[in-house]
This record gives structure tokens, sequence and C-alpha cells, in this order.
């Protein structure tokens, strides 16, 4: 009898946390909306969509921020969606076993260097580099800012892109290749799209890691926080909306209208991961597969 | 020779010349899957200890399921429907409140591929007393020591009772599984085809083995093949697609079976 | 009737060649992608080798082990190296139990209804939080509103939540990888759901759940955005004496020095990326040997 209230107990336990997940998702969200919401009640909507950032003139247009985040991930996912998938293919489908064995630690080396090092030598090596070669001021730019970050999304798409391709069922392949196709159309008409929808989850994921990068970001982009409106403002400095809080954060004072739309921004960014999420674990789910390995 | 009073009185027992009361009954019981499958279909049966039940028929017919029910094994499946009554000396073990654990205890199961524990033998054997609180050193070698000699395997483990249980061959894994619930002490053991997997060698010392068991406990095996069924048997139930066709001594039901559909499948007309 | 045998030839020698193309193509199909994983792997090793290149002259025993000097211009990374090893372990304290009683709930306990599910995403969404978020929501829960102040406790449970959902999903794969045939018979033979898991099913998972682990305070361990808020200081006399302290930690370390603090000797910049990243690979290497020794020792 005793054994046995002992093993409720443990149950319960161990079922209360499952819950206590749910409950921290709970409180980010509901501490970024306490201090952030805190905004609207100081700054109209029309004032946070203006186009100049400068908090010390009490000026909070959030578009030269928002409009930051979009360019530099957007060109982090010209780098990284086509590298990372043709990456994933070689692994998963042409590479000999030998230099599989190779890679796939080697691109959890990758994953493993942490973003202040990435940003470091942006800093140091690559933005001079582009200031070299493609005549940019001073190096610290939104390109960098794209380079880093897609190399830095690379691995997630790469790893979970392979597993999705590793998933396809040999006999796929076989008949594919029994029917006369070769390898490359095989990879390309069969395997390929019978992945898709793993495919197109390590990408949302990895543009999801893309908007969320603070530090390499931070050290590479420049912090100006202008609006860019060209293409050419890919060679100009831009501040993404991670960076603003990181930088700024700590030289705010506490419940100021600054400080409370700090905050808010950190909604804004809660709440668009959370949407991406939102459709990546929807795909799985439809699918039935392990997610396992995405958080990892 | 044994006397045998089957339809009146209950049983003899072959080795005490006592009436013999029944250890399990299945009372009008009917078992229905979640996907609305029945498995089977208002079963009475008796089962008497000292002697080896033997329950066969074609694959999918219910015997599994049937056996499963004895030590609630069945519980683990979600979404099932017990009808009827399941007793073990008279009492309910579908009953709320009952022990399952404790039950597990009393029925040991024994199934068609050996799975021993990833531990040495030693601790493949004290799991179950230990679970069940068993602390003392003298009393669990003992244990040990008597449930391997029991089961025939004392002699070629004795000597690295520390070793893996994986380490062992196929058949003296099955037997170590063996030994594993004759370490509990059980009252009864369920066989769910126990030597599926063996060579005939490993066989003939399993099936040995269950003759000397049957002396002290209630012995209930699913065989793998009509033969081995014919080899063990003392008393043999045929079960066809959830029914209970027909029950009875081993003696008349493979010699002078009462049912077509048992004289079918014994002679190997389906199966 | 005299050119069919060319008619032939022709037509025979067109379709080689179609072969040879299309076998061509393919060959240089493979060669782009290979060219694709070099490009995608040659410039991390480059600039790995650039940093271990530049930053190894400034390894000494002083480096690591003493006190810094001058503003941080000379002399040790000591409470540096201390901090981020107190935040990784004060990490691992809240982190783990919690983490693997998730998995546990997760693989054993859990059945498929909606509040499962509901766990689930929620896990897949921890794991999607910017880690700048991290750090505001912890400053605003555990600096500020449980008035921890800026602290090693506050770090600690804002980077134990940043990584739960890692421990979480590797330490239920390695449970699930356990098969069920042991869960059965230690039912059959009397043992309760715990005593089945804590026995058997745990023992068995705890290599993979360890490799989870390892990765996961390996992540800890180099971020700066949830620290920057919550305990991370640059320059502070002594060690730091309780969990209530705030500390220094190498990664934040490395963001100041870098951005920050004039006349920095870049010798010392690249030193300390160097030990960082030494600090934070070996943990990969732990990892994938704990891995390596679990695939062997199964016996199963």
């Amino acid at each position: 009898m005793k054994n046995s209230f002992y093993e409720t107990l443990i149950e319960r336990l161990i079922r209360v946390t499952g819950v206590l997940v749910i409950l921290f998702l709970a409180l980010i969200f509901l501490f970024l909306l306490r201090e952030g919401g805190a905004t609207f009640f100081e700054a109209s909507l029309r004032d946070l969509l203006r186009t100049r950032w400068y908090p010390n003139e009490e000026q909070f247009g959030l578009l030269p921020l928002v409009l930051g985040s979009l360019m530099v991930t957007l060109g982090a996912a010209v780098v990284s969606l086509p590298l990372g998938l043709l990456t994933a293919v070689f692994i998963a489908e042409v590479a000999p076993r030998w230099v599989r064995e190779i890679l796939k630690p080697f691109i959890e080396v990758l994953a493993g260097i942490p973003s202040v090092v990435l940003g470091f030598l942006g800093m140091l090596v690559i933005s001079p580099l582009i200031r070299e070669h493609l005549g940019a001021p001073t190096g610290l730019t939104a390109l960098s800012g794209s380079v880093m970050l897609g190399y830095m999304a690379l691995p997630t798409i790469i790893s979970v892109a392979e597993d999705a391709l590793d998933a396809v069922p040999k006999s796929y392949r076989d008949a594919a290749l029994a029917l006369g196709a070769t390898r490359w159309q095989t990879i390309w008409r069969v395997t390929v799209p019978a992945a898709r929808s793993g495919i197109l989850t390590a990408m949302m994921l990895g543009i999801g890691r893309a908007i969320g990068e603070t530090m390499a970001v931070m050290m590479v982009t420049g912090n100006a926080a202008r609006m860019p409106l060209t293409l050419n403002s890919f060679l100009m400095p831009v501040r993404t909306m991670t960076a603003t809080i990181a930088a700024e954060m700590g030289e705010v004072a506490q419940g100021s209208t600054h400080y409370h739309v700090l905050f808010a921004i950190g909604l804004v960014l809660f709440l668009v991961t959370f949407l991406i999420n939102l459709i990546a674990a929807w795909t799985i789910f439809r699918q039935g597969k392990r997610y396992g390995r995405l958080l990892s | 020779m044994r006397r045998m009073d089957e339809w009146a009185n209950g049983r003899m027992n072959e080795f005490t010349n006592e009436r013999m009361t029944e250890k399990f009954l299945f009372d009008q019981v009917s078992y229905t899957y979640e996907d609305g499958i029945r498995a089977l279909r208002d079963v009475n049966l008796s089962i008497y200890p000292n002697e080896i039940t033997t329950i066969f028929g074609p694959a999918g017919g219910g015997k599994s399921t049937l056996l499963r029910l004895l030590n609630r094994l069945n519980d683990l499946i979600p979404g099932r429907r017990l009808e009827g009554r399941v007793l073990l000396d008279g009492e309910d073990i579908y009953a709320s409140g009952v022990d399952v654990h404790a039950l597990r205890r009393r029925v040991g199961m024994v199934f068609a591929t050996p799975v021993p524990l990833p531990m040495s033998i030693r601790q493949n054997l004290t799991y179950g007393p230990e679970l069940a609180g068993a602390r003392d050193r003298a009393r669990l070698d003992e244990l040990v020591e008597s449930s391997l000699r029991a089961a025939a395997l004392w002699d070629e483990v004795k000597d690295r009772l520390d070793e893996p249980g994986a380490a062992l061959s196929g058949g003296q894994q099955q037997r170590l599984c063996l030994a594993r619930t004759l370490a509990l002490e059980p009252e009864a053991i369920l066989l769910d085809e126990p030597t599926s997997g063996l060579d005939p060698i490993s066989t003939a010392k399993v099936e040995a083995s269950l003759q000397e068991l049957k002396q002290r406990y209630t012995v209930v095996i699913v065989p793998h093949s009509v033969q081995q069924a014919a080899r063990v048997a003392d008393h043999a139930v045929f079960v066809l697609q959830g029914e209970l066709v027909e029950e009875g001594s081993a003696e008349q039901l493979f010699t002078k079976p009462r049912d077509q559909r048992t004289e079918d499948y014994i002679t190997g007309r389906f199966g | 009737m005299d050119d069919f045998p060319a008619g032939e030839a022709v037509r025979t020698i067109i379709v080689i060649a179609m072969k040879i193309s299309r076998q061509i193509r393919q060959q240089l199909g493979f060669a782009l992608l290979g060219i694709t994983t070099v490009i995608v792997v040659l410039p991390i090793l480059l600039l790995v080798g650039y940093i271990v290149a530049q930053g190894a002259s400034a390894i000494s025993w002083d480096f690591i082990a003493a006190m810094p000097r001058d503003g941080m211009r000379a002399g040790g990374l000591w409470p540096a190296i201390v901090g981020t090893l107190l935040l990784t372990l004060g990490t691992a304290v809240f982190a783990v139990p919690v983490g693997v009683a998730v998995a546990v709930y997760l693989a054993e306990y859990a059945q498929d209804t909606l509040l499962t599910r509901i766990i689930r995403l929620a896990i897949v969404n921890l794991a999607g939080v910017p880690s700048v978020v991290y750090g505001l929501f912890g400053l605003g829960l555990f600096v500020i509103f449980l008035q921890f102040g800026a602290s090693i406790l506050a770090g600690s449970l804002t980077l134990a939540i940043m990584t739960l959902p890692v421990i979480i999903s590797t330490a239920e794969e390695a449970l699930r990888a356990v098969p069920q045939s042991f869960r059965i018979v230690s039912l059959s033979l009397g043992g309760t759901k715990w005593q089945t898991v804590r026995r058997v099913v745990l023992p068995q998972a705890l290599p993979g759940v360890l490799t989870g682990v390892i990765l996961g305070l390996e992540r800890a361990a180099g971020e700066t955005a949830p620290i920057l808020f919550t305990v991370a200081a640059f320059f502070l006399p002594r060690l730091p004496q309780s969990i209530f302290d705030q500390t220094m930690a190498l990664p934040y370390h490395l963001f100041v020095i870098s951005t920050q603090v004039p006349g920095m000797p870049v010798r010392i910049q690249y030193g300390t990326a160097l030990v960082l990243l030494i600090f934070v690979l070996s943990m990969n290497i732990v990892a994938a040997i704990t891995r390596s020794r679990f695939r062997a020792k199964r016996q199963w």
C-alpha cells in the first residue's frame, strides 16, 4: 500500500513537469506583454510606425528596425537556403560513407560555435574583406550580417533536411533506378520531392534561427538605424530588432518609455518566431515524424 | 493413468489423489479490441493446477489473448473491453482494487522471444524479488540457485552468474527467463510459444522442465505447433477464431476429437 | 540501301553521345554539390584556423589562471572562465532534473491527448524563442519581479529554461530507443511503471541522455544575449561569492573587449576567442565520445 502511494506521487510529479513547460512559455509571453504592452499607454501606434528611431529624442519609429531585420534575414535566406539544401543533398545522397562520417560531426561542431565568436570573426575578418572588395564605407553592413547569419543558420537547415532525406524509404530510390533513371534524376525527381515537407521545415527553422540571432548581427551590421530601402542598402549599415534590444537595454531607465518599447520589440520577435514554429510544427505533425532532431 | 471426472465434479489430482479445485476460471469471457474486432467470444474454461494445459489453434485465433488475460498483461493495450469474469482461486482478478503487480508475481509469464534484461544473470533473477521488496542477501542467493536448478540451468551458469544475461545462447536465455519467473515463487506459469525460436535440443530441455514444474505449479502453455501440444499436454484446449471449440484430456482430444474442426486442424487440413 | 549502315552508325553514335552526356551531366551535378559543400565547410575551417593561429600566442598559464590587469588589457581570464563554469553548472542544476523528468513523462507516461500535443508544441516554441528575448524574460521575471537582481541565480535560471528543449528532445529520443520488450518483461515480473523506468529504462538511456545534456550545456556556455541583462558584468574586482552575485563570463567578455575597449591588443582578443572556442568544442568532443561509447556498450 505504501508502495502505491509513492508510485502515484512520483507519477503526479512527473506529469506536473510536463505542464511546467507550457507554464514557462506562457510566462515568457506574459512578461513581454506586461512590460511591452505598457508602450501603448505612452506612445501611439502611429508613433511606432514612424521611420526614425532616435530614443534619445523620444522618437520610437520601429520601421527601420523591422526592415533591418527583414533585410538581413532575407539576405541570410538567399545564402543559406540553397547552400543548405545542396549540402544536405550531398551528404545524404551523394557523399561516400567516409565523407559522411566526417561531415556530420563537422556540421555539429559548426552548430556549436558561439555566436559571439562568429560575430567577432565577422568584425575582424569578413567586414574588412567586404570593405575592400565591394567598396562599402566601413564593411559593417547588412551584407556582412546576411553572410554571417546565413552561415549560422546552415547547420540547422542541413541537419533537419538531411534527416528528412534519410527518411525517404529506400524503395522509392530503388524503384526509380529500376525504371532507368540516373541517380541525379532520382534525387531531384523522386527523393527531394518526397522529403519536401521535412525540407520546408528545415528552411523555416533556419529562418527562425536567423531572425532571432543577436550577437553576431550586432557586431557586424554597423548598428545604424536607417531605413534600408534600396538594393544598395545592402552595403550600408543597418540595425536589427534583436541588436537594438541587446545594445540599448543596458542603458535604459527601468519604467521609461524606451524600456517599454524595447520589451514591445521583444514581444514582436516572440510572436514572429512563434508563428513560424507553429507552421513548422503543424507541417511535422501532419506527417507524424519525429521532431527531436530539430531542437538540437 | 489419470482418473478423471471432468465435467461433473472437477478433476482429481494425479499426485495426491485428491479432488482438485480449479486455479483459473474463465466465466463467459468476451474480449473486444479498440477497433471492434472480437478476439474472444463467450469462453468458458477451467484450468487446474498440477497439470499442463495447452491452448492451441491457428494463428490469430485468440490463444495469446486468452493467456494474457490471466496475468492482466492485456492492460497495457488501451481501449479494450472485457466482458465476463476471470477468476483466480475464485476471485475476480479484474475487480477494482486488485493489486495488479502482486497478481503478476503470482502468475508468471515466459514469452516467445527470450528477453534477458540488460544486466547480469544474477541480477536478472533477483530483479523480480527485489521489486517486491526482498532485501536479504542470503534469501536472494537462495532464490537464485533454486530457480536456476528448477529451470535446469544451474550447472551451466553457476560459475558465471555475474556475466550479462545476453551472453547466453538462445536456449539458455529462454531457461533464464523461465528461472526469472520461478524466482518469484509464483503459483502459475504461463508460456507463450516458449520454444518457437529454439533448436530441438533446447526445446526438449524446456519441455522436460515443464513436466517437473507441473508438480508444483499450474502450467498453461500456448504451443507453437500441434505436435508440441500433443507432446506436452495433459489437458488440451482448441481455440478457433475466438471461440473455444473443444477441450479435453490430451489423450482423448488428439486421438478422438469430438468436433470436426478440431480434427481438421489436428490432421493439418487447415492451419 | 547504301546509307542504311551509315544511318545506323550515325544513330548509334548519337545515342552513345547522349548517354555519355547524361553521364557527364550527372558527374557535373555531383561535382556541383560537392563544391557547395566545400563552400559551406571550408570558410569555417579557415576561420577557426585563423583564430587558432592568431590567438595561440596569447595562451599561457597566466592567461588562463590569473586575474585581469590594466583594464583587461593584460593578465588573465580566470574570473571569466570561473564565471562561465558557474553558469554552466547552474544551468545544469535547474535544467537537467526538469528536462529529464519531462522527457520521462513524454516517453513513458503520456497518452496521445490534446494536452500532450500542446506540451510538445510548447517545447518546439521554447526552442525557437530568440536568445535576446530570453534575456528580456530573465530580466523581467528573475531580476526584477522576483528581485534576485542581476545574479548567477537569475542567469542560470534564464539559461536553464533556454536549454530545456534540447535536453528534453534528446533525452526523449534516448528513452524511446530502449526496446519495448524490456518494459514488458519488467511489468510481467510484477514491476510498476516507475520501477521499470527507474531500474531498466533510465539506466539504459543514460548515455544518450548524457550526450544531450552535454550538447545543451555547450550551447548555454556560449550564449551572450541571455546573460547580458541577467548576470554579466565586465569588470569585477573579485570572484563571485554567492549565487546572488554578478559574474564575468567568457562570451560577454569577448564581446566587450572586441567592441568597447579602446586599445585592446588584438592578440588578447583572439586569445579570448580561442579559449571560448576550446571550452565549447571540448564539450562537443566529450559528447561525441559519450555517444560512441554508448553505441559500443549497448546490451541490445
